[in-house]
């Protein structure tokens, strides 16, 4: 087995759903200037209704292929997580939009506790197995191990990715959320209606979300209503990383810090003769992050952003 | 709007009112013979399902005495479990442990996590509060000389030199890989378990790292893999634990996986799914249903709460235990019953509890146990 292979792979495969998640992230960065908090949340939303679905259709007996039944699953996520975050935006960031920016932070922290209570009282604080139906197909690529679930999670990722690059590089919608995160005023007196445009970010971040949230409990075969802290945070640096507010930023972040990652915790015990261990693989993380941030401000592909009028 | 708006107000601020009521009266009435106390244990966060157990299993034992009309000085007993969560972090630990202190509790069952009992048991040291933890086993935490430190689950010292020995001597595992979760618990219990897998003669071929928190443990799976270990030792919890075992599968790392209490719980088999099959782990003291009063704990328990996740039982115990020492003294008052607890001689659930002069539970047992189709399998106990 070659292992650099295999832990590019795992890297590659964490870092995708990382980048899923990043992207909600930098999207409302980039036209709000708000870093939205309760998105980790968003993405337990998604693993927790899909997989309360998967249960109930696993246990009440249907008698379907097992793809079909996660695909149910997930598309019973999807517009549970798109409302959340429509619903979010309305009663914690709208009522807040021209207060100081300290303001919705605080409130999107607090969305983050309250959706993980919501969702302790509704699930309980037990964790919540992916009942064992997808193909678990094993693959030989270039002397590493591959599983169908991880090619699965690669190509929905690029597949997802592509297509939101589309939507806002080609579409009136794209130029529209262009306009907005540019010139909130001038894109409203050109007739873009700001509000919606706004909504319709938090919608489609949202729906990232849950195929994200439902990628990760598939693939580590759990959901918990704490998942989203640790996955939010990843993401954040992620989009950070990157340069915030830029979506190519926020994939290649992503991508890049899964695969430190992984050969950060594969490589630092055997590179520094067992003087580091692999529990420093977050440690090396972040500090290619500080490290990054120190040399260019903006992130990766950042670009400096003048101040608005 | 602006009407409702002041509504909403109004109401936050009577809400805001009443709180403060409620634990003014709290406090009122612990006066009044009710006899406070803290059990303390992570209700959110990873571990919360533990918690919760552990938390349950001290109401019930509180309601039972309750119920019993104990006296004590001639006046009813009646006890109040004041249920506090340390998020199995050491720090807000400390902050609850100074809560319960300031609150004035008559003593404390918990914490569950070593890596939070440690920390809190100074603060209950110095403030006289008698401690029982239910689950913390980290040998530094009744190493420290305490007095008010006690626990009635065996120590990772034990139990890290039985699964040493098993994984060598009946498992035949020469060269062995170790995982822990660098909490004071998966840490000191992947050392004992190293010192004794080396003494019986095996080689540790990797030694790798991870948190209470991960969920993806492929990278380090991937470089011991590169190693060919025959055995596999993971220190830490259950959450970890099921995610690893599957990881492993993923990988075509197919070795046995051996792993301590924490592993040892239902939440694991249901995790892990199949690939629990064959997973050895232990867990410190008897089977459930080898326990004296086992069966019959396990019928109140599920009856009222559900399934038992580990350490229920144990705290339990833990308050009958305390409560023991004070009818003895004749008193809830931590300085007149801390003198009792070090002679307690307790026939309990889990067993017969005696105090060493460390606080640590005498002639304590571990069994060994195997996941077989869905259910862990007691394979044999060891004294």
């Amino acid at each position: 087995m070659d292992i650099l292979t295999q832990q590019l792979i795992n890297g590659l495969v964490l870092g995708s759903v990382y980048a899923l998640v990043a992207l909600g992230y930098t999207m409302v960065y980039g036209i709000l200037e708000l870093i939205n908090f309760a998105h980790g949340e968003i993405t337990m939303m998604g693993a927790m209704v899909a997989l309360a679905v998967i249960g109930a259709l696993v246990g009440a007996g249907v008698d379907l292929p097992g793809v079909v039944i996660a695909l149910f699953g997930l598309l019973a996520a999807i517009p549970v997580c798109m409302a959340l975050g429509f619903a979010i935006e309305r009663v914690a960031y709208r009522p807040l939009r021209h207060a100081p920016r300290l303001a919705p932070l605080i409130t999107a922290i607090g969305m983050s506790i309250v959706l993980q209570n919501v969702a302790m009282l509704i699930w309980g604080r037990q964790y919540i197995s992916f009942p064992p139906i997808l193909p678990q197909g094993r693959h030989q690529l270039l002397g590493a191990t591959i599983t169908d679930v991880q090619i699965a999670i690669l190509c929905t990722s690029v597949i997802l990715m592509a297509a939101l690059v589309t939507l806002v590089k080609r579409t009136r919608l794209g130029r529209a959320m262009r306009a907005t995160a540019q010139a909130p005023q001038i894109a409203g007196l050109m007739g873009v209606n700001v509000n919606t445009i706004i909504s319709l970010t938090f919608v489609l971040g949202s729906a990232l979300a849950a195929v994200a949230g439902f990628m990760v409990s598939a693939y580590y075969g759990l959901a918990h209503y704490y998942m989203g802290f640790m996955l939010g945070l990843k993401a954040f640096s992620a989009a950070v990383l990157g340069g915030i507010g830029n979506l190519a930023g926020a994939m290649l972040g992503g991508l890049l810090l899964g695969v430190i990652e992984s050969l950060g915790a594969g490589y630092i015990g055997d590179l520094t003769g067992g003087f580091l261990g692999s529990h420093y693989q977050d440690v090396f993380a972040f500090f290619v992050l500080i490290l990054v941030l120190v040399l260019r401000p903006s992130g990766l592909l950042g670009e400096r952003v003048v101040e608005r009028a | 709007m602006k009407s409702s708006r002041r509504l909403a107000l109004a109401a936050l601020v009577a809400a805001v009112g009443l709180i403060g009521c409620g634990q003014q009266d709290a406090g009122n009435t612990a006066g009044e013979g009710i006899v406070q106390i803290g059990s303390v244990a992570p209700l959110t966060g990873p571990q919360a399902h533990l918690g919760k157990d552990n938390d349950n299993g001290a109401q019930l034992a509180v309601d039972e005495i309750n119920a019993a009309g104990l006296k004590l000085g001639g006046k009813p007993l009646r006890l109040q479990l004041v249920s506090e969560d340390d998020q199995a972090d050491p720090r807000t630990a400390t902050i609850i442990a100074q809560k319960l202190v300031d609150g004035g509790v008559a003593g404390v069952i918990g914490h569950l996590n070593s890596g939070a009992t440690i920390p809190a048991s100074k603060i209950y040291h110095d403030a006289g509060i008698p401690q029982i933890s239910p689950s913390a086993t980290a040998i530094a935490y009744t190493a420290q000389g305490f007095k008010t430190a006690f626990r009635v689950m065996t120590n990772d010292e034990q139990q890290g030199k039985a699964l040493g020995q098993y994984a060598v001597a009946k498992l035949g595992a020469k060269q062995i890989a170790i995982i822990d979760d660098r909490t004071a618990y998966g840490q000191g219990l992947a050392d004992e378990f190293e010192k004794a897998a080396k003494a019986a003669g095996a080689e540790i071929v990797a030694h790798e790292f991870t948190s209470d928190r991960s969920t993806d443990f492929l990278a380090i799976l991937t470089s011991i893999k590169a190693k060919h270990p025959q055995l596999l030792f993971y220190g830490g919890m259950d959450a970890q634990a099921g995610p690893m075992a599957k990881q492993m599968q993923q990988l075509g790392l197919n070795v046995q996986l051996l792993g301590g209490d924490g592993v040892e719980t239902a939440e694991f088999v249901k995790l892990a799914g199949t690939d629990a099959e064959g997973v050895v782990a232990s867990s410190p003291g008897l089977p459930l249903a080898s326990m004296p009063g086992g069966t019959a704990f396990k019928e109140k328990f599920t009856a009222r709460y559900g399934q038992i996740q580990t350490y229920a039982p144990y705290a339990y115990d833990a308050v009958y235990v305390m409560v023991e020492a004070m009818r003895r003294a004749d008193s809830a008052e931590p300085g007149n019953y801390l003198a009792e607890l070090p002679k307690t001689d307790y026939q309990g659930v889990t067993g017969h509890i005696r105090f060493d002069a460390k606080g640590d539970v005498a002639g304590g047992s571990v069994t060994l146990y195997q996941a077989k189709s869905g259910t862990w399998q007691v394979l044999e106990t060891v004294h």
